[in-house]
This record gives C-alpha cells, structure tokens and sequence, in this order.
C-alpha cells in the first residue's frame, strides 16, 4: 500500500488484486442470491426463474450460492475487519453526518481508511449475511427439512425475507455511495484511487498512507525513507 | 393431477391474474363418520391402488398406524389412540383418517411461490400440481394440519388429491369407494352437513352429548370434515387442531412482508437511480488535487518518524 506519482496523476494503492477478485465473487453471489431470492419472494418476479434454469433449479441453486457468499464473505471479513474498528471519531463523524451527505467534508474529524458510514455499511452487512445464512439452512429443505420443526421453519423463513429485504437495501446503498462519490469505483477495478480522492475524502488516510511511502513513478525513486521499495 | 383442460378455478397459487374460471361447479366434500370406523384401513389400501402408489415396508413400533406417519406415498393414514374416558370409564378406540383436508382458505397454496403448482377448483378440492412444483418444502409450513410431504427422490410435494381426476368424472374417491361401513361418504357439502347432522343427532341419543360435525371456520372450512364424537375434544384424535388456522407467521410473511417488502425495494432502486442522476455529484476538485500533493510531501518528508 503506497502512494504513486504517475506521469499524469497521483494514485494511492487501495485494494489488492485478491481483495479484489474476493470482493467482485461477493458482489456477483449477492447479485444472484438477490435475483433468485426475489423470483421465490414474490409471484411477480417468478419469471427471474428463468435466469436459473427454471423453477426447480431456482430453489436448488440459491442455497448453494448462499453458502458462497457466506464463504467470500468471511474471506473479505478476515481482509478487512481491522480497518472498520469502531472509534470516537466516527461517533462524532456520525453526528454531523448531514455535512457528509452534502459535500461539505471539511466540516467533519478526517476519516481514516473508512469512514464511519462506510464501518456501518460493514457492520450491518456482517450481522445479516450472518442472520440470512443461519436462517437460510432452517428453510433449505432438501437437506434440512427434518432438522427443525415446522413452528421454527416459520419464523426462519420471516427472518429470513426481512434480513433479504435489509441485505437488499444496504447493497443499494453501497452501490449509490460508489457512484455518487466520484472516483470511488476505480478503487475496486484498478486497484488504486486519485490522490485528490483519498484528500478529499479519506485524509487521515492519505497521510498515513504517504508516510509509508511514494514512489515516483516518472524516475523509479523512493522519495521518502518509509522503507518501502519501488516495485517498477 | 397432470393439468387437463380445467376452466374451474377458484385459486391458483403465485398467481395474481384471475384464472380461469368460466365452469361452475358445486362444492364436494368427503364426510368421514369417525364413529363408524372400524380401522380396516380399506382406504389406504384403495388410496395406494388408485393412485398407484407403493408404501415401503416398515418396522412394527407397538402401534396400528402403519406407516408411521403420511409420506409422500401414503396419502392417507389411519391414526389409532387408545382412550379411558374418564366420565364412563369406557375405553375408546378412536380412528381418524388423517389426510389432507382441503381447506376453503388453504395455508398451502397461500405459501407456495411456484404460480400454478398449488390449484383449488371451485368444488373445494386443493390440487398439487407436479409438473409446476419446485420442491420448496413452503407448503410444508403453510399447512395448519401438518400434510404435505416431499419426496426425497424428485423433490415434489405430495399429498391426498381428493381423486380429483375420479370426481372430475363424476366419481366417489377411492376411499369412499372402498370404505366397507360406510364411514367415508362422499357428496355435495351441502348433503354431507345434511348426513352429517343425522348422524350426530344418532350418535347424541346414544349418549355422545359432545358428537358434532368437524368442519373448522379457522381455515373457512373444511371440503373434508369428520364426525366426532367428542367434537368438544378434537385434541384427542390424533392431535387434530381444535381451532386450525393459517398460521400469523405465515400470514405475516406472504402478506404484508412480501408486499411491503417488495414495494420497499422498489422505491429505494428507484430513488437511488433517479437521485444519482440529477443530485449534483460529490467530485474530487482541483483544489483537492492540490492539497493531496501539499500532503504527501509533507508526510513523505518526514517518512516513517512523522
């Protein structure tokens, strides 16, 4: 993780290649799940089936794409719990999160490599996968049907639409966020976000990130005495 | 059932168009006089020649029921309770015909999401349609008298059809058809409650003061109904629920969860898409360009001591 100049820009390393390929499996798996999981939910969206393979296939398909997501998942948890620590930073960060949703960054303590919306999103999506994969095995009948009583089977498959609807909702959320805070996609395609975006919005970040090392790129020089060696 | 031509619907399941439903019919019902019963257990023999089934053989537990419980093979199942009634000191022998009783407001096809693998024709009989099943196991929990039951092998649901392919031909089930005391008796509802009500009139001068007719208003009724003679005690044949309903859970979640949740969904996707494309964006600038420079030389100089 070190900060670039490149010849047109400046960049900071942001995720690695397998952080990067582990998150797009989570994010393709949740896609899915949500197509799936929508086409057994309600009758008007039944025709998503087809995308399966048809009705039977639907329903032995999304169990198995659970347990996917839920493996993918722990994977991109162990990558990246020790950076969603909660602090008390991000409660005062939280508190003025108005200025937050209005641009107005400055007005906030600066955030380090997640902000604390960013640490919630991470959270919140933690405690359902966990809720929707625990509730999903109560209601996966083909291999549990007989392990829990009818009365329990119930109440998984209401946990389980409502955690779906959350898990739904949150990944709307995320995708918004990605988009609408220009510069932030990149991260995960690429690898490496601008300077000017890590400034903008991750600054405590930015300096830590800058304290480890910058190469630059145009000469292959290290331009600091963090140790890091350029890899070019 | 395979799906023949059928133009009397009354409800089909995961479906939201009105199906059709051109043909009238009058509703059945099969009377089950549990009074009369002998325990031959004739309908589940007639229940597996008619429907071509096969049960496999099972182990003798120390009970009659046999098999042990409904399967996907056996559709009907005599359940055998033995009772000291405290007021005569009598012991009672109390058989029920356990099966699916092809409810007016069916928790199944209220929980299936297949459209069309749940059918009620507008005779009463509740029908599942294999072709359209996927093998979910939802009706399993819709159901408030614990029925259906999926095959290991192929993953459907089975359960009593009510021989709707011998009503359809103006036939009695085979299980009526079979019954050697006429304890199964099959007809209109209306002449089953008409039967009914004289065979319970017979039974109280007998001395059943609580005989009466099984046909529960939890679920709208029933298009199988029994004759009890406790019917003030359901609970003693065989745990058939005194007051059977859909369950609140299930209710919950196929009516407003599925309707709230989606309606919910909807309008987030649909906000966040139309607000992502007219909110004014939140853009790196070139002043934040700038300072990130101003920045990283400052820590870059000062290295890993900074």
């Amino acid at each position: 993780m070190v900060v670039r100049r490149e010849e047109t820009r400046t960049t900071v390393d942001r995720y690695q290649g397998r952080e990067r390929v582990n998150h797009w499996i989570t994010a393709i798996a949740l896609i899915l799940l949500t197509l799936s999981g929508l086409a057994l939910f309600h009758p008007s969206l039944f025709f998503l089936t087809a995308l399966f393979g048809g009705g039977s296939a639907t329903r032995m398909l999304h169990p198995w794409i659970g347990v996917v997501l839920m493996l993918s998942f722990l994977v991109l948890f162990i990558q990246m719990v020790r950076f969603n620590f909660w602090s008390k930073d991000d409660t005062r960060w939280l508190s003025r999160i108005g200025d937050a949703m209005s641009g107005k960054e400055d007005n906030l303590p600066e955030a380090g490599r997640y902000n604390a919306a960013q640490k919630l999103v991470f959270w919140a999506m933690t405690l359902i996968i966990l809720v929707l994969f625990l509730s999903g095995l109560m209601i996966w009948y083909e291999y549990f049907g007989s392990s829990f009583t009818v009365g329990q089977q119930r109440v998984a498959h209401i946990v389980h639409a409502l955690a779906a609807v959350a898990m739904i909702l949150i990944v709307i959320v995320h995708i918004y966020a990605a988009f609408y805070v220009r510069g932030t996609i990149n991260a995960m395609t690429e690898g490496r976000v601008e300077g000017g975006w890590a400034f903008r919005h991750h600054r405590r970040w930015l300096r830590q990130e800058a304290a480890k090392g910058v190469i630059d790129e145009t000469d292959g020089r290290l331009h600091n005495r963090g140790g890091v060696r350029p890899t070019g | 059932m395979a799906s023949l031509q059928s133009q009397d619907f009354a409800r089909i399941s995961a479906t939201t168009s009105r199906p059709p439903d051109v043909r009238n019919d009058f509703a059945v019902a099969k009377l089950i006089d549990v009074s009369k019963c002998i325990g031959c257990k004739a309908c589940q023999a007639a229940c597996l020649e008619w429907n071509n089934l096969r049960e496999e053989i099972g182990v003798n537990v120390g009970v009659y029921d046999n098999p042990h419980d409904l399967t996907p093979n056996s559709w009907t199942l005599m359940r055998f309770t033995e009772y000291e009634n405290p007021e005569s000191g009598n012991l009672e022998w109390l058989i029920r015909k356990d099966g699916c009783m092809h409810c007016a407001d069916p928790g199944c096809l209220k929980a299936c999401p297949a459209p069309g693998a749940i059918v009620q024709y507008k005779n009463g009989i509740v029908d599942f349609v294999s072709e359209n099943c996927i093998g979910c196991g939802y009706c399993v929990k819709g159901c408030p008298f614990n029925i259906p039951r999926i095959n290991k092998a192929d993953q459907k649901a089975y359960k009593c059809t009510l021989c709707s392919d011998r009503v359809a031909v103006g036939q009695a089930p085979a299980c009526a058809k079979a019954c050697p005391t006429g304890a199964i008796v099959f007809g209109t509802k209306s002449d089953m409650i008409a039967h009914a009500n004289d065979r319970i009139q017979d039974l109280k001068s007998r001395g059943f003061k609580n005989a009466g007719l099984y046909d529960p208003p939890g679920v709208g009724g029933t298009h199988v109904m029994y004759v009890l003679h406790h019917n003030d005690k359901p609970e003693l044949y065989a745990n058939l629920p005194k007051n059977p309903s859909i369950s609140p859970v299930v209710e919950l979640w196929k009516g407003v969860t599925k309707v709230a949740g989606l309606a919910t969904l909807g309008f987030a996707a649909a906000f966040a898409f139309v607000h992502a494309n007219i909110a004014r964006r939140n853009e790196v600038t070139r002043f934040d360009r700038i300072r990130a420079e101003e920045v990283i030389d400052e820590e870059a100089k000062h290295g890993r001591q900074a």
